[in-house]
């Protein structure tokens, strides 16, 4: 019934960090050492691991990597069910660094916009950025990423979903169908419908 | 229905499912005492309160999770540590704080209590911190409100869950996980609402739980039974009159405060010989393990529960107790202020 | 209304002279005229009332040997008014009323007060018991014999104890050729000082301050011991542990002159009742999470439910013979005096409207015999009363025309909304009962009729 397709394996999603390193790198010529990737839990912070070590690969630069929790920042906290934040964990401040928020889809836009709260809630960076694995649109907000491994146009009735090697055992984005006589909602089975 | 947020973020939608695996639906409407928390809520608020304490290393201090929403402490017996932690924990979570206590105008002026928190549920509180000296006024407080939620902040001689969640807290940020170890309790145990609850969240987590103290203070109606009937909560609540036995080996050493009501009412002969019986002092404490932590709920009579020496030296974990205080009141109240509707 | 009334048809349940077969009770001129077992004698019908009882249990009337109806002082609680009508819906066509009102009853013009309030209420009869001390002090004995002729028909000061033991063997010396019962609450203060419920696991449980059974049983035995000394009647209220009872059994075969009363809920009610969880006695999980519902306060009473095993003790010991009564203790409170935490409410059950319908359950259940329960509310309590009250509690011909007729089978779901008693603290609030009462008849009125099984003239 429902139907789910590969749409990044993993040598594609290989590639695309690959790319987003080097275009982190040359969106910020000149100022890589006051770099900070934040990967945004949960896959965020893998992702921010990643592109690190392709900076240290291609550029040898070290580039500190930091995870940010958002569960204390979402609009949708109270509403969503039970909230368990996971540390925030940071290991230099962010005062006047370049930061650059690492997540791995961005689509309304809110998850970002609680990530820059917590960010400025961090301390003052100079500047932000927001780098992604995949963007399937639907901007809620006006946000952007600056960097897009993929750009996986989609219909609000489809899922994508992202496996990483570190959180579930293999590397690979998945588009899910979902048909329309199933109600609309997360569209993963076995989890319950939360929001009431 | 998951919210727009994550509706399609896939990853935080799988993350919600792992975080709460055994507890689909489990919100949470009053915290008034440790015996109905499941092993997997405790570890949970843990995590969260690990997460609340990197908030409070922080140079802004504030999350703007609870933002409009309103936390009221009703305290009819003074306090000040308590309150202030509760205090400290709505405010930094961005909820509004209003505290009443006793002096208050119309608490004092012999309003009833149902008449106050029902007043307060019509100004639509969100969440009401009560303590109360009589035992079970947070329970009448609970099945009179339906939109209020109600944490016990210590109801006479019953329960103090708050404070029983950061000594576990405490226990295990310091000592890995609490299963198997042994946790002395020595004092007035029947009297000690923070005993008590204790008592439910360690058995709950698989220590082993060594009383010591005068068999006047002691709880034996909950302990009654536990030989002879099965699946007795407190089967393995051992019983040491002796605290150089008792101490021998400990893990945790939880030092109660006496009251000094207890030698004017007779169920003591004297401080002096409670002091010498069952202080925890510097010799004492040597006979636990090294790594042993030596904590106290608050406020600490040095001297007769507690030597001086003790109580201020490295195994003393008593001023983290209260940093880990907020740190758990702040998951406590994110834990169960009211969810929106829709 | 006519002057006479027949109770027709119904299964005739009289201990006091070993009756219990299907017949017919003549009441004429407020007297039981003759009781026809098996309609062996022919009454004339014309211009009589009939109360039609086939399928029925017919009693004599109920007495209730202990209440507190609250006026004068506590009206809003209760009122003479209210209560009697309480009392007749409930079957109790006599109510022994307690002098803990404000002023308390100590003086012989509040006795007549009660009594004539009684005769215009015009529903059950009232008799009025006196204190022991004025002012209900506990310093100096009333004027006993005045009382007694005022209308007296026992001294207490019920609520609490007579805590001075000389004062207790005065009193129990002086009342002794009066003929009337001194009546004890048996409550040793320092032992139960504090106290909320019985203290066992469920008080540990809770975090709430016991009264142990020996605070009970110490002010026992002590009593018994003054009546043995003097020669007085003492008569223990409420009692409520095996060991009370125990003491109680042994005094009796010294011959001691001692009797004493049990109240419903002390046999249908344990105290787990208070965990909020069970209402009745029970397996309750003893360490299953409290839920908002602990601290139930309309369990809340002194002297307080105890364990399991007293009740048991006090179920086989009334069907045994040892208890000589069974009493309501009747105690209404407002909702305010019990809607606070714990500590804070008052003590007391509502049980007038509840009280044979949790005795019927028991029955139902097969823990007592229905004979056993309508002697202990009927030829017991008039015996403890004494010699004077011989017409009361039976249905020997000339006895008061006093009936209560019920269902033993019926079963019912209590609503404390119905309750004509201004006092809806009933812990039993939503529980189902099997048994109730549907007529009651007093001096050969008709005072209640639930589903109109009346005939004839009024």
């Amino acid at each position: 019934m429902i139907q789910t397709r590969i749409v990044m394996s993993s040598d594609e999603i290989r590639s695309a960090l690959s790319r987003l390193a080097h275009e982190v790198v040359e969106g910020n010529q000149g100022e890589g050492s006051s770099l900070l990737l934040l990967g945004i839990r949960t896959r965020g912070l893998p992702l921010a691991e990643r592109i690190a070590a392709n900076i240290l690969k291609f550029e040898g630069l070290a580039t500190p990597v930091g995870a940010l929790d958002i569960a204390l920042y979402r609009d949708d906290v109270l509403s969503r069910g039970p909230t368990l934040p996971h540390v925030t964990n940071v290991p230099t401040s962010v005062d006047n660094r370049t930061i650059v928020l690492v997540d791995d889809v961005i689509f309304t836009g809110r998850s970002i916009r609680a990530a820059m709260d917590a960010v400025m809630d961090l301390g003052r960076p100079r500047r932000v950025q927001l780098a992604v694995l995949v963007d399937r649109g639907h901007r809620e907000l006006p946000i952007r990423a600056d960097y897009v491994g993929k750009n996986l146009p989609s219909a609000l009735s489809e899922k994508i979903i992202v496996h990483l090697t570190e959180v579930d055992g293999a590397d690979e984005v998945l588009l899910s169908e979902i048909p329309s006589s199933v109600h609309s909602g997360n569209g993963i089975e076995g989890v319950s419908d939360r929001a009431k | 229905m998951l919210n727009d947020m994550d509706q399609h973020d896939s990853s935080t939608v799988i993350e919600t499912k792992r975080m709460n695996p055994t507890c689909p639906d489990n919100q949470r409407s009053h915290v008034l005492d440790l015996d109905d928390f499941r092993t997997e809520e405790i570890n949970a608020l843990f995590d969260s309160a690990r997460a609340m304490l990197e908030v409070l290393e922080r140079g802004v201090k504030k999350v703007p999770t609870l933002r409009g929403k309103t936390v009221f402490t009703l305290f009819y017996e003074p306090s000040t540590r308590t309150r202030i932690s509760f205090e400290t924990a709505g405010k930094l979570l961005s909820a509004d704080v209003i505290n009443i206590s006793e002096s208050t105008s119309s608490v004092g002026k012999g309003e009833s209590f149902l008449d106050t928190v029902l007043t307060l549920q019509a100004t639509q509180a969100d969440v009401l911190v009560v303590r109360h000296p009589h035992s079970g006024a947070p329970y009448f407080a609970s099945r009179n409100l339906n939109r209020t939620s109600v944490i016990n902040a210590g109801d006479g001689t019953h329960a103090h869950p708050t404070q029983a969640l950061l000594d576990l807290f405490t226990i295990e940020q310091r000592l890995g996980s609490i299963q198997g170890k042994r946790v002395v309790i020595v004092g007035d145990i029947a009297h000690s609402r923070v005993a008590r609850s204790n008592l439910w969240g360690l058995v709950h987590l698989g220590a082993h739980v060594v009383l010591s103290g005068p068999s006047t203070l002691m709880p034996w109606d909950l302990l009654e039974g536990r030989e002879k009937r099965p699946g007795h909560p407190f089967a393995d609540v051992e019983v040491e009159m002796n605290l150089d036995k008792a101490i021998s080996e400990a893990d945790v050493v939880m030092a109660l405060r006496l009251q000094r009501e207890r030698q004017d009412f007779g169920l003591l002969p004297s401080l002096r010989e409670y002091a010498r019986l069952w202080q925890v002092d510097a010799s004492r404490l040597s006979r636990a393990k090294n790594s042993a932590l030596l904590m106290h709920p608050g406020p600490m009579n040095e001297g007769i529960e507690v030597s001086p020496e003790a109580a201020h030296g490295a195994q003393s974990k008593i001023e983290e107790q209260v940093t880990n205080g907020v740190a758990i009141r702040m998951a406590l109240l994110l834990a169960i202020t009211p969810r929106l509707e829709g | 209304m006519s002057g006479r009334l027949l109770v027709r048809g119904g299964r005739i349940v009289d201990p006091s002279q070993g009756i219990d077969t299907v017949g017919d009770v003549l009441i004429r001129d407020g007297r039981v005229a003759s009781v026809s077992l098996e309609g062996q004698e022919e009454i004339a019908l014309q211009g009589i009332t009939i109360l039609e009882a086939s399928g029925l249990v017919v009693s004599p009337g109920f007495i209730d040997l202990h209440c507190h109806l609250r006026e004068p002082g506590s009206e809003e609680k209760e009122t003479i008014a209210t209560g009697s009508l309480a009392a007749v819906n409930g079957g109790f066509t006599t109510l022994c009323v307690m002098p803990n009102t404000d002023p308390p009853l100590d003086t012989a013009p509040l006795i007549q007060f009660l009594r004539q309030r009684a005769k215009e209420v015009g529903l059950a009869r009232l008799l009025p018991i006196a204190c022991i001390t004025r002012g209900r002090a506990g310093q100096r004995l009333v004027e006993m014999g005045e009382l007694v002729e005022a209308g007296a028909v026992g001294f207490s000061d019920d609520g609490d104890p007579v805590e001075d033991p000389f004062l207790m063997r005065m009193a129990l010396m002086y009342s002794a050729p009066l003929g009337v019962p001194i009546i004890d609450h048996c409550q040793d203060p320092s032992l139960t000082q504090g106290g909320q419920i019985h203290e066992g696991w469920v008080a540990s449980r809770l975090g709430l301050k016991g009264m142990p059974s020996a605070g009970e049983e110490v002010m026992a035995a002590r009593d018994i011991e003054l009546a043995a000394l003097t020669g007085g009647h003492i008569h223990l209220a409420h009692i409520s542990t095996s060991g009370t009872l125990d003491l109680v059994r042994n005094a009796r075969s010294r011959g001691v002159v001692v009797t004493a009363e049990v109240t419903p809920q002390h046999l249908f009610l344990s105290e787990e009742a208070v965990l909020g969880q069970v209402l009745e006695v029970g397996e309750a999980d003893p360490y299953a999470p409290l839920t908002p519902f602990a601290y139930d306060t309309r369990a809340k009473v002194n002297p307080p439910l105890r364990p399991r095993q007293d009740v048991q003790a006090l179920i086989h010991g009334l069907q045994a013979g040892a208890i000589d009564a069974i009493a309501t203790d009747h105690a209404p409170h407002n909702l305010v005096d019990k809607a606070c935490p714990f500590d804070e409410a008052a003590f007391g059950i509502s049980i007038l409207e509840t009280g044979v319908g949790m005795l019927l359950s028991l029955v139902a259940r097969g823990a007592l015999d229905l004979s056993t329960v309508v002697r202990h509310l009927t030829i017991g309590p008039a015996r403890v009363m004494g010699p004077r009250w011989s017409q009361f509690g039976t249905l020997k011909p000339g006895a008061v025309g006093d009936v209560t007729i019920f269902d033993p089978d019926e079963k019912w779901i209590v609503n404390t909304d119905d309750f004509a008693s201004r006092g809806k603290n009933s812990p039993l609030e939503g529980q189902t009962l099997q048994g109730r009462v549907v007529a009651t008849v007093v001096g050969g009125r008709i005072v209640h009729d639930r589903s109109g099984i009346a005939r004839g003239p009024r």
